[in-house]
């Protein structure tokens, strides 16, 4: 099954407009997909008896700066191809062009729960937000970073000083009143 | 001498213990990278860092007198490295393991710590990508001599290290 006939699948179970075949270099079935029918398309994609798209292995996104729209969100997709799971073992590879001035596309969680992590790591490295996502926080990053690393426009080398913790400290009051209020929380407890 | 039945030997406290702190060097179980494979190779029966007292890994940082930072810091982890320091109690040594850990190493990138000595006190530098066991066993020798010179009541704070970090070659 090529592109071609994927998206032939797809007619009347997507959106019309929502899918586009594309020959991809390597041979590997692709088709975009239009950033708004995102979760509709890739329901179909799941459940259509003859496709049967179950399995989501990697999501990760491609900066393409300065063209616009600048960044490519790439969804893998693996049909197992085992009894009620499709016919025969095949592989899918989604589009989805998103633009630069507008990094927004709809969540992907709701249908593969395993892209929930995988949306964390675009959203950190590409700063692309994903509405609808129950916990959409950085993954690899600290909490505080500012920027998105993996954006073509965000400098390799930065001349900062690690963050670290100061060692708390406590007056001998404050100890003692600490020890204190432990020992009444295990009594209360 | 042989009218005594008991052997004596007389010393200085200070020296006795230095003695005792060099001979007795645990370090925490910290590693980070490919270089703790090599810390780890170097507690084996097969290049023995027990010979040099200081083969008993530690658990905890609370048991700990040196830390071997061994393998390349993110800047994630720099807090976490800075409060193992802060939890060890005195005396404590760093030993600066490997390239990464010294300088960043080919990691000159935004995520990375360029060298620990931004974060933690650094005794013994030991480059090498990875060091050899052997090399990170020099290292802990030049500490031991560095311990040597330490003063009874001196800490291995910031404000009172013993002349600077030692340069292992090779």
């Amino acid at each position: 099954m090529d592109s071609q006939q994927i998206a032939e699948a797809l007619r009347g179970l997507a959106p019309d407009g929502a899918v586009e075949p594309f020959a991809a270099a390597d041979g590997m079935p692709t088709i975009y997909v239009a950033r708004e029918h995102a979760p509709a398309v890739c329901l179909a994609l799941r459940d259509s008896p003859e496709l049967r798209f179950v399995f989501a292995p990697d999501i990760t996104a491609v900066d393409y700066l300065p063209r616009e729209p600048r960044f490519e969100v790439l969804v893998l997709l693996a049909s197992l191809g085992v009894s009620g799971y499709g016919d025969t073992p095949r592989r899918l590879r989604l589009k989805i062009r998103v633009a630069g001035t507008d990094p927004r596309m709809p969540t992907l969680s709701g249908v593969w729960p395993a892209m929930n992590w995988g949306e964390r790591e675009v959203y950190d490295m590409f700063g692309i937000h994903f509405e609808g996502h129950p916990d959409l926080r950085r993954i690899l990053m600290p909490d505080d970073w500012e920027g998105h690393p993996a954006r073509k426009d965000y400098p390799v080398q930065i001349k900062m000083k690690p963050k670290v913790y100061e060692p708390l400290q406590l007056t001998a009051q404050e100890f003692a009143a600490n020890l204190l209020a432990d020992r009444d929380r295990a009594r209360r407890d | 001498m042989s009218e005594f039945e008991i052997p004596v030997l007389t010393t200085t406290v200070t020296k006795m213990v230095q003695w005792a702190r060099r001979s007795s060097i645990w370090p925490v179980t910290f590693g980070l990278a490919c270089c703790a494979i090599e810390m780890m190779v170097m507690s084996t029966s097969r290049y023995d860092i027990a010979r040099f007292g200081a083969e008993v890994f530690r658990g905890s940082p609370r048991q700990s007198d040196l830390m071997i930072v061994a393998g390349r810091l993110s800047r994630k982890m720099a807090p976490v490295l800075r409060r193992i320091y802060d939890q060890m109690p005195e005396p404590k040594y760093v030993i600066s393991m490997g390239a990464c850990a010294s300088v960043g190493g080919v990691f000159d990138n935004y995520a990375l710590v360029q060298g620990v000595d931004q974060i933690v006190p650094v005794d013994v530098f030991v480059p090498g990508c990875p060091p050899r066991p052997e090399s990170l066993i020099y290292g802990i020798v030049q500490l031991q001599r560095k311990i040597d010179q330490q003063k009874l009541y001196e800490l291995s704070s910031e404000s009172s290290r013993v002349p600077g970090p030692r340069i292992v070659h090779g």
